[in-house]
């Protein structure tokens, strides 16, 4: 198996075995297919792109082609065990009503994002004038697929405002995991354990 | 299975059913022709049953008794395409209804050792199935590894999964529907109107007659063609371009190339189609609704269902669009089913599925080896 990223690898290892799990944004179902070989889980994915749902088909899952932002209404209640999404939520339109699906649709869900509050991004803005280009937002202001940036901070706002219990979280810095206290200064990424109050 | 003469090419067999019809008359005997590519294994459980579109047959990978073209399908079935003959044994039965060699208006009606002509059964897409289904038992499979179609081949795919779920281990749906719009009813009954104001008719008792309705039939398959084509795909290929002249000729000849390509197409199809077998498969699509015997709700359709589906649209398709496809997905989504579903980019409207298109046989090969692993 190929090395999955940083944030999906934490996803993995963190999915208990023969549970039945959606993938929103699954790409090319790189870690559906790794739950799958390795821990024997029901996977289904949601895809936006054609070129992706054609390879996670191909690759022998079960990935439908829609829009996290329309589609996730026709999934029953309660139908997962677990509804992950990996780096999509800073894409959809509506970030607040996908994430309310997600609770709803998963017993538990994983959402992992790219953090803009981090120093290196900060740095970039503050000191560069520009709209930051960097390793973990390589996109431009014009060509970015990233339409709601949020910080850790917002997102841990957002979920108390809410009442979404955070049952875990994990910050990656560079190389390491960052401390949740300093993680919305010095984490490129952000991955939380989800559950409904 | 070389020596068991049930498989191979050109085959025919009377079965005695009956099939139970769903307007509560019973056919019987029943009349089945099919074709087999690729050997059935010893445990019986590598078939894949191809449906057939409305005017298709049972020729997927050979050549046509009377137009002697190759195989609709040849892209798709042989050594290594994606229905791969060296591991499946692939079948296509000509549907109840029509004109190839299975049951349908044509055919002697023993009753009167007459053809049926319009006393032929109406008949629906369940029905199509339901008769397939005895032909499975007389060649002993019980359960298929796919069925799989395009257009009313993928209607029958669903009705299978629907009807036989316990058969049916996965399923692959191309361009297709669950349920025929009035949009799609409109075209289907200017062919049939088409057919029946054609005096060569004659209430449908042609057969022993010298005339035959060709030229209402000419005008059906006119009327349907344009709907297999896109937009795009017509201007690509004729767009405003003359016929074989210089200028317009202030007549009614076929002055443009889109109205000789018409006429062609209507006057060819005459050769290999019945008439009747056309107002009788259009009239099973139109009934076709799988939501009905549910109360109008789709995903009870599939409910439970163990089968992996798969479907397939196309963005020019405006006779089954995309929308139709995704409501099915819904349905399988909320029946809790293991369905993939893509949308596939191409210029050539609802026949996509019939021509070589490499994204979707990627898709479909990958869909079926995947079933080795589950």
């Amino acid at each position: 198996m190929t090395a999955l990223r940083p944030d999906l690898t934490i996803i993995a290892n963190n999915i208990q075995a023969g549970t039945r799990v959606l993938d929103v944004g699954c790409g090319d179902g790189a870690l559906m297919a790794a739950l799958r070989d390795e821990k024997q889980v029901d996977a289904r994915g949601l895809e936006i792109d054609a070129a992706n749902v054609s390879a996670a088909v191909a690759r022998g899952l079960s990935v439908i082609q829609g829009d996290a932002d329309t589609d996730l209404a026709d999934y029953p209640d309660d139908s997962f065990d677990y509804a992950i999404l990996s780096q999509t939520l800073q894409t959809t339109r509506r970030p607040d009503i996908v994430l309310e699906h997600l609770l709803r649709i998963g017993k538990e869900a994983f959402v992992s994002f790219p953090n803009f509050a981090q120093w290196r991004i900060r740095f970039a803005h503050m000191f560069g004038g520009r709209m930051p280009v960097t390793k973990q937002l390589p996109d431009r202001w014009y060509d970015t697929p990233n339409i709601h940036h949020v910080t850790i901070d917002d997102f841990r706002a957002f979920l108390k405002e809410r009442d979404v219990v955070i049952e875990n979280s994990w910050f990656l810095g560079g190389k390491q995991q960052a401390t949740k206290r300093l993680a919305n200064l010095l984490a490129a990424h952000a991955v939380f354990k989800l559950r409904k109050s | 299975m070389s020596e068991d003469d049930r498989f191979g090419l050109d085959k025919g067999i009377r079965l005695m059913g009956p099939v139970k019809l769903d307007s509560g008359a019973e056919l019987v005997p029943v009349d089945f022709a099919y074709e087999s590519y690729g050997a059935l294994n010893e445990a019986r459980d590598n078939a894949i049953l191809i449906c057939h579109a409305l005017t298709g047959d049972q020729y997927v990978a050979s050549q046509h008794p009377a137009t002697g073209k190759p195989g609709w399908w040849l892209n798709m079935v042989g050594p290594g395409k994606p229905l791969d003959t060296d591991r499946f044994c692939v079948i296509c039965i000509n549907v109840l209804g029509s004109c190839m060699g299975s049951s349908g208006p044509a055919s002697i009606n023993p009753a009167t050792n007459n053809p049926y002509g319009m006393a032929f059964p109406v008949i629906t897409i369940a029905d199509m199935v339901r008769a397939q289904a005895i032909l499975l038992d007389h060649l002993e499979i019980e359960r298929l590894a796919c069925v799989i179609g395009g257009s009313m081949g993928g209607m029958q795919a669903l009705s299978w999964a629907s009807l036989f779920p316990d058969r049916v281990k996965s399923a692959i749906v191309i361009a297709s529907t669950a349920r025929h719009s009035a949009q799609n009813i409109a075209f289907h009954e200017v062919g049939r109107q088409a057919i029946m104001a054609d005096p060569n008719w004659q209430g449908g008792d042609y057969y022993g007659s010298d005339n035959s309705p060709a030229k209402g039939l000419a005008v059906a398959r006119m009327a349907a063609h344009i709907t297999y084509m896109s937009e795009e795909g017509l201007t690509g290929k004729f767009g405003r371009n003359l016929q074989d002249r210089e200028a317009k000729s202030f007549g009614f000849d076929a002055d443009f190339q889109v109205e000789s390509y018409l006429r062609h197409q209507g006057s060819t199809f005459v050769d290999r189609f019945d008439a009747n077998s056309y107002l009788y498969i259009t009239r099973a699509m139109d009934y076709f609704d799988l939501a009905e015997a549910h109360n109008g709700v789709l995903a009870k359709a599939f409910s439970g269902s163990k089968t992996r589906f798969c479907l397939i649209s196309f963005d020019s398709d405006w006779l089954y669009p995309t929308a139709e496809s995704r409501r099915i997905v819904h349905a399988l989504n909320a029946a809790g089913a293991a369905a993939s579903f893509v949308e596939l980019s191409s210029p050539f409207g609802h026949d996509a599925f019939l021509l070589e298109t490499p994204e979707m046989n990627r898709v479909i090969a990958g869909f079926l080896s995947a079933g080795d692993i589950g």
